[in-house]
């Protein structure tokens, strides 16, 4: 039997990015907030210390930080007409878990969208035409533009204190960064990180080839920063060890680092980690949401009610609470009707490796989670589709992040995977290759989606997550083109072999690729196609705000968690500045 | 050669590590001379530490597939030397080998080969499934152990399981091999503390620094040659270098806030 805890003015269902975000705001704003963390609690001290830090094997190849998939894994499968497995080890996509979520093992990487790709279809079908958009795609405008977003990338980048070279203040164009980007209110907060050999390579042959490299916006700082919390972050040492693991530093921005400890201090503020939220409860009426029932380490369950439930734990979970709770209509793929699960989009890679000469050494230890340099002539609509028969596009660069060597020893091609022969070629190239990571858009489609598997349950004796997901044709032509482009910058780089090839199908759970998971709970001005509105308030329940990458209508071409940070603000703004001035109200009429 | 009946084999499979490390104490005397917590001595595979999982006809077979795999060379040591049968006897005698991370409920389906490991294996029930046919395959094609067998014929064997798809107790010939390089190559270059990786000998050979971790003024300083030795988490800790004051630790989580929030009259 559950207890029943004392009302609470709101409730957050995951303690990651978002959620120490909102709890910020909405006990700013005098609310009473407790945060329900499903994994423990942990800090830059002891917790992210070196060296035991500074384990490959424990962090990066037994994944310590992740979803314990021992208690809830997903199942997957490419089509309708197969049946889902269980996804018994991660390897493609790595959920986290823990007080800060995945914003404590991230690579920092911090890009805004861009306007064209907020605006995709109706963009492209006035670019390009009505039927230029392939019928399989189920793409749809945001409801948001970019300059709508812009101050809240702004206040989330200096909250970050990321790292980088504007291209563009207030429609001024500068030199150096990036010129396709659309324009901002002001430079970045702190100047780019230091350029590593590999990117600085990189960035003479693509400006001979005509393109327009700059550096990658980086949240790891290249200087120490003080952020309007008042916390202040350090320089980043370059110490090779940023995805999937936490910074030792204070460099990484991570809710540990830019907020947590003022968030902590907060007497309005209860955290409660080990805390396994089972569902969302509802009144009879369904249309209002009462508080989440959860279970604690020790096994007890609890009721924890609340005027406000803010949903804000990683995307896919956001998904499956939306369905354990049964709020929306669940996307059936037969009809196309339905919205929970609907436009579950992923993210389009490959890679170019350049293999050196001897005497070039790469040293592909000494780099940072985010420090290379890249273009983005490629990137959503920067350049023509006309000739082409795909939408969306991919950014590459020399952005190399470590040199790891359990999960880093590139070999090229006909090197046998083992023996003499095998070890030869490891010695060989470990310290005198590139690599080029390509990284591309996902365009949402019909065939594509996220529902309660009908078999394998979680320890809970819930049903997991089924994820049906292959790569739109559309996406595979893309990335053949894209990875083109990129192979041909590579041999620009004097490589002695160059070699890459774009992504291929089927997609495959059994190697990583990007932890870029997105859709299923879309923002959008529709609600017969999307769960929440712009303000990302749920359609069905208002007091119900669902907030991540779960709202992307599809996945762009940059990475997501600036435009999760962004929406998070808009979101919080939203909820202080008009939801609590009429609590229970609709902010956007259906 | 070992004969293992039915119960025996569900005896193993489930048994502790203590009572199997005794028996390994028992039957090898290589093994048992050099007891717990002593560093082997790299002369080769009679002197790898004591085992905690493997049996002695298991340890004869991963310690000559290993060297194989990635052999002693002009470069340096190999697997054998490096320790890494220590470090894969560890991994499946430890939380990894029963099952750690691993969503072990049913029903269990082959799947296609892009949903991935679908066994119901352990990794410890996988190898030790595997390693039994594959010796008693090799006793009786050859009438001897996979050890005995000249190095050639040895790669051949290996390729044989790298490219087939024979069951071995179960398990598939190729998802055997695929877990014992993917181990190899763990233990080749994962930190010494694990038992592998003896004397950091893949990181000096390929020249990574290991659990060094501050490159801020070398980063810029294009295509330099990084010479210091590297270090090791398992290194005298006073050797940790720490870049600034550590910061006043945040406001303690209590693990139980629940029950204070309870007595607040929660009920």
């Amino acid at each position: 039997m559950a207890t029943r805890l004392k009302e609470v003015d709101a409730v957050l269902v995951g303690v990651g990015l978002v959620g120490t975000m909102l709890g910020r705001e909405l006990t700013k704003a005098g609310l009473k907030v407790v945060g329900l963390e499903r994994g423990n609690a942990q800090f830059t001290v002891p917790d992210f210390q070196g060296p035991h830090m500074h384990d490959e094997l424990r962090y990066s190849v037994r994944k310590a930080f992740m979803q314990d998939n021992t208690k809830e894994a997903m199942t997957f499968r490419n089509n309708v007409n197969q049946v889902a497995l269980p996804i018994r080890r991660w390897e493609s996509f790595l959920p986290g878990t823990g007080l800060g979520g995945a914003a404590v093992h991230w690579n920092g990487q911090t890009y805004r969208f861009q306007d064209d790709e907020f605006k995709i279809r109706s963009h492209t079908e006035q670019r390009y035409g009505k039927g230029f958009i392939d019928p399989e795609l189920t793409v749809q405008d945001w409801g948001v533009t970019a300059a709508d977003l812009e101050p809240y990338y702004d206040r989330f980048e200096y909250l970050l204190g990321t790292s980088g070279q504007a291209g563009n203040v207030k429609g001024q164009k500068i030199a150096g960064g990036n010129p396709f980007e659309d324009p901002r209110s002001r430079p970045y907060p702190t100047p780019p990180m230091k350029e590593p050999y590999g990117a600085a390579i990189f960035r003479k042959a693509a400006a001979s080839l005509g393109y327009h490299p700059f550096p990658q916006p980086s949240s790891n700082l290249s200087q120490p920063y003080t952020n309007p919390e008042g916390l202040t972050l350090q320089a980043c040492m370059f110490c090779g060890y940023c995805e999937r693991y936490g910074c030792e530093h204070y460099a990484k921005s991570s809710p540990q680092t830019i907020l947590l400890p003022v968030l902590l201090k907060d007497k309005n503020f209860t955290l409660r980690t080990q805390s396994q939220v089972l569902r969302i409860n509802l009144a009879q009426d369904k249309k209002t949401a009462t508080g989440v029932t959860y279970v604690d380490a020790a096994g007890h369950e609890f009721e924890q009610p609340a005027k406000l439930v803010i949903l804000c734990s990683f995307a896919l979970n956001n998904v499956r609470m939306m369905l354990l709770s049964g709020i929306g209509q669940p996307y059936d793929p037969k009809t196309g009707q339905g919205v929970v699960g609907r436009n579950y989009a992923y993210q389009t890679m490959s890679a170019v490796q350049v293999f050196f000469d001897e005497s070039v050494n790469i040293n592909p230890f000494m780099r940072s989670g985010a420090n290379g340099t890249l273009i983005a002539d490629f990137v959503g609509d920067n350049f023509d589709h006309g000739p082409h028969k795909f939408i969306g596009g991919a950014y590459f660069g020399e952005l190399m992040t470590n040199g790891r060597p359990i999960e880093f020893h590139p070999t090229p091609p006909g090197t046998p995977a083992w023996g003499a022969r095998w070890k030869e070629a490891v010695v060989r190239h470990y310290n005198h290759t590139s690599v080029l990571n390509v990284h591309g858009s996902s365009m949402a489609s019909r065939n594509n989606y996220l529902d309660l598997d009908p078999t394998y349950k979680d320890a809970w004796d819930q049903p997991l997550l089924r994820i049906t997901f292959d790569f739109p044709a559309n996406d595979l032509r893309m990335s053949a083109y894209v990875t083109d482009k990129a192979l041909a910058v590579g041999k620009a780089m004097g490589g002695r072999q160059v070699v890459g090839a774009g992504r291929k199908g089927p997609y495959t759970v059994t190697q990583y690729q990007t932890t870029h998971n997105t859709g299923g709970t879309v923002m959008g001005l529709d609600r017969k196609t999307s769960v929440v509105n712009r303000y990302l308030q749920s359609w069905d329940v208002p007091n119900l705000f669902v907030i991540g990458a779960s709202n992307f209508p599809q996945n762009a071409t940059y990475n997501p968690t600036d435009t999760v940070g962004a929406l998070a603000y808009m979101a919080a703004e939203a909820i202080v500045n008009r939801y609590l001035k009429a609590p229970g109200q609709a902010l956007v009429q259906a | 050669m070992e004969k293992l009946t039915r119960r025996t084999f569900f005896k193993a499979a489930g048994a502790t590590a203590a009572a199997l490390t005794a028996k390994a104490h028992a039957l090898t005397p290589d093994d048992a001379r050099h007891g717990h917590g002593a560093a082997p001595a790299a002369t080769g595979a009679s002197a790898q530490a004591a085992y905690l999982y493997f049996r002695p006809d298991e340890a004869r077979f991963v310690e000559a597939a290993v060297a194989r795999l990635i052999p002693l060379d002009a470069n340096g040591p190999g697997a054998l030397e490096a320790g890494v049968p220590n470090y894969i006897d560890r991994q499946l005698g430890g939380a990894w080998g029963a099952g750690e991370r691993l969503y072990r409920s049913g029903p269990w389906q082959p799947g296609l080969p892009g949903q991935g490991y679908q066994l119901p294996f352990t990794p410890a029930e996988l190898f030790r499934n595997a390693l039994r046919a594959i010796n008693d395959d090799v006793q009786k094609r050859r009438n001897t152990t996979f050890d005995k067998l000249p190095g050639n014929e040895q790669d051949a064997y290996l390729e044989s399981l790298q490219t087939g798809n024979q069951s071995l107790n179960g398990v598939p010939a190729h998802t055997f091999f695929e877990s014992l390089l993917a181990l190899t190559i763990e233990g080749f270059f994962a930190d010494p503390i694990y038992g592998g990786n003896k004397d950091m000998a893949s990181w000096k050979m390929i020249g990574f620094p290991g659990a060094y971790a501050s490159f801020y003024h070398l980063v810029d300083q294009h295509g330099v040659l990084f010479t210091r030795a590297p270090m090791s988490m398992g290194e005298d800790n006073r050797r940790m270098i720490h870049i600034q004051p550590v910061a006043a630790q945040p406001k303690a989580v209590g693990p139980n806030p629940v029950v204070a929030d309870k007595k607040k009259g929660g009920k």
